[in-house]
């Protein structure tokens, strides 16, 4: 992975410094709120219902077992021992005091991190496929990109002064598992007719109030032209972006004003009067970057042996998290395991300190050192060899985190919600808890079926783009939950349609409960529900749902 | 129970690690709900601009003004918001 250089350190370790006097200054009242409040949000730290929130970056969901162990440690000296991994491959830790954030981004700093630009109307952090290189379906490793894009957009001038927030995700596989739609700019790595690899451009996507599927702009852009063309969308964005209206401010609404096409000679246009030399990615720059990201051990390993074998045999538990959790890897004989943070009856995207520090001395017996995040809150071992797969799985299991749900109706996506969050309207964690422990008993049966709750109207559960989705809302002091059915954030990417009136918290296992049925009922051969609710449309499920009203 | 039990308090997060905590009948903050200061809405612009003064730094960040009631002998916030804010995570 990348390591910082001379110049990257020095920089981190002087915002530190910088942001260690400003708390001083707040804390001696030489600043006001108004003053320090855009200061804390440079470097991550908001104030919500209970204590200060720091978010911390983690770029394109890649991390060190250094870096994981000293994130444990922080929840372990500085939180109240857990942290929360988030749909932006990030962690959030919940229960911070302001007086000891400059500590906690002086121990960012020791492991090459931070929290700059996880707020506020910047460039976030580029996500990426966590499978990336490791998947078998990929063209190439798109993380040297991710790379390549974070350190060109980081405190860029041109983006200090955004419309709102832009978010970039990069996928280099053919199945996408980085929500690539639903992003400002979406970048797929494709082959051309000549066989040259570039990306295709999407623009335009993104959740929110106002829930988009990003929209082809390019069909293909060479690598040497990357950052060229997507500076030229950002001052497209610049130049038109609404600053006049929040709910109105993002690139998505921009696209929607002027339509793809006038988007598209818009970029177009501003793209050819620019100076492409100056931006050009030159074959060598990207395969100085690629040497920070090798390619996995080379060395095939044997795909079996008797150990897994028997364990295959003897352990059901094992077999099923096999077949669940782990999917092919490029190299023969490795697999990459998925450990999920989804425990029915506990909180999606959890994790304590004791189990981040297991995770990482996994990843270090076993894994070459790296872990990922998922933007689904999981974590990713992506270089295990299959032999040491039940090594792996009965350490994760006697940490309670070798739950075989990945891709099952109990590995939900779920916001901290009213529990923690000053925006959310209800809670998400408690149904997500419920629904959890109510379906898993038969989820195997159900097959792939993917719940997203998100609190309030700012989607970060994604409750768009999930099989079902629910939206808290709050009705006169009371939770209800609006149910949309039919979304998908793969490469089939939908947007999911409220099935009728919102439902009591109350109601909600129930309601899910009476959709799966239906389903079950509906399904032919091997249908995934997005696929039975395309056929069979909304009606059946809204009968079945509003019966007995 | 009356729409005339209905009273308010002044809550904030305490500046220095986030609490929430909520204006005293001495004039101070605490972490306790039932330790608010509850006075009925004519007074309470009173009650939020004298927790807003004071030299700085203030102690608290953003106070503001929500309904409760005492329920024998005890605070409760009428919206489940401040009822998570009081009383922590319901999880």
């Amino acid at each position: 992975m990348y390591r910082y250089d001379s110049f990257d350190t020095r920089f981190i370790a002087e915002r530190v410094a910088q942001y260690r006097d400003q708390v001083r200054r707040r804390l001696a009242g030489q600043l006001t709120e108004e003053e320090f409040r855009p200061l804390r949000l440079m470097n991550g730290l908001y104030l919500q219902l209970h204590a200060y929130m720091l978010r911390i970056a983690i770029p394109y969901g890649t991390l060190s077992s250094r870096q994981l162990r000293q994130l444990g440690h922080i929840a372990r000296t500085w939180d109240r021992g857990f942290g929360h991994f988030t749909t932006r491959q990030n962690i959030q830790f919940h229960w911070i005091k302001l007086e000891e954030t400059p500590d906690i981004l002086a121990a960012l700093a020791e492991v090459e991190m931070h929290a700059i630009q996880t707020s506020g109307n910047s460039f976030r952090n580029t996500t990426t496929d966590p499978f990336a290189g490791a998947a078998i379906d990929e063209i190439e490793d798109p993380r040297p990109y991710c790379e390549i894009i974070r350190q060109w957009s980081t405190l860029h001038p041109e983006f200090s002064f955004l419309p709102r927030k832009f978010k970039i995700a990069v996928s280099g596989a053919a199945n996408d598992r980085a929500a690539v739609r639903v992003h400002d700019i979406g970048l797929y790595l494709r082959r051309n007719a000549a066989g040259e690899v570039g990306f295709e451009v999407l623009v335009g996507g993104g959740l929110g109030r106002t829930p988009i599927l990003a929209e082809t702009i390019r069909d293909f852009i060479p690598k040497r032209d990357l950052l060229s063309y997507i500076e030229a969308i950002l001052r497209i964005y610049n130049q038109y972006g609404r600053r006049d209206n929040l709910y109105k401010s993002r690139i998505k609404i921009l696209v929607q004003s002027l339509g793809i096409a006038r988007m598209r000679d818009e970029v177009e246009a501003e793209w050819t009067a620019m100076d492409h030399a100056a931006l050009a990615l030159p074959d060598e720059a990207i395969a100085e970057m690629a040497q920070f990201f090798p390619p996995p051990d080379p060395a095939p390993a044997p795909a079996d042996d008797d150990g897994f074998g028997a364990a295959l045999e003897t352990e059901p538990g094992f077999a099923r998290w096999v077949e669940q959790n782990t999917a092919p890897h490029k190299v023969r004989g490795h697999a990459i395991v998925t450990i999920s943070l989804k425990e029915p009856g506990l909180t999606p995207g959890d994790c304590t300190a004791e189990q981040m520090d297991l995770v990482a001395d996994l990843a270090d017996r076993y894994g070459q050192g790296e872990i990922r995040v998922t933007h689904e809150q999981n974590l990713v071992l992506p270089q295990i060899r299959r032999v040491d797969l039940p090594s792996v799985w009965r350490a994760l299991g006697a940490a309670r985190l070798a739950t075989a749900n990945v891709a099952l109706a109990s590995n939900i996506i779920a916001c901290p919600g009213l529990d923690y969050c000053g925006l959310a309207n209800a809670r998400s964690i408690p149904v997500a808890q419920r629904l959890a422990v109510a379906l898993a008993p038969r989820e195997r049966e159900i097959g792939d079926l993917q719940i997203k709750i998100s609190g309030c109207i700012n989607a970060c559960g994604h409750h768009h783009v999930g099989h079902i989705g629910l939206l808290g809302v709050d009705k006169n002091g009371e939770e209800f939950y609006q149910i949309t059915l039919g979304g998908s954030a793969d490469a089939n990417a939908a947007l999911g349609a409220i099935v009728g009136p919102a439902v009591k918290s109350e109601d909600v296992v129930h309601s899910v409960d009476t959709i799966v049925d239906v389903y079950l009922k509906l399904r032919t051969g091997g249908e995934r529900f997005p696929e039975t609710y395309r056929r069979v449309g909304n009606k059946p499920f809204k009968d079945a749902l509003y019966a007995a009203h | 129970m009356a729409e005339s039990d209905v009273k308010r308090i002044v809550t904030a997060n305490r500046l220095r690690d986030g609490i929430p905590v909520y204006r005293t009948l001495d004039g101070g903050w605490s972490a306790a709900i039932d330790d608010a200061r509850l006075v009925v809405e004519e007074e309470s612009e009173a009650l939020l601009a004298e927790a807003q003064s004071g030299p700085p730094p203030l102690p608290v960040v953003a106070p503001y003004l929500i309904e409760a009631r005492r329920v024998e002998g005890k605070v409760r916030p009428l919206t489940l918001r401040e009822v998570i804010r009081a009383f922590g995570p319901t999880i």
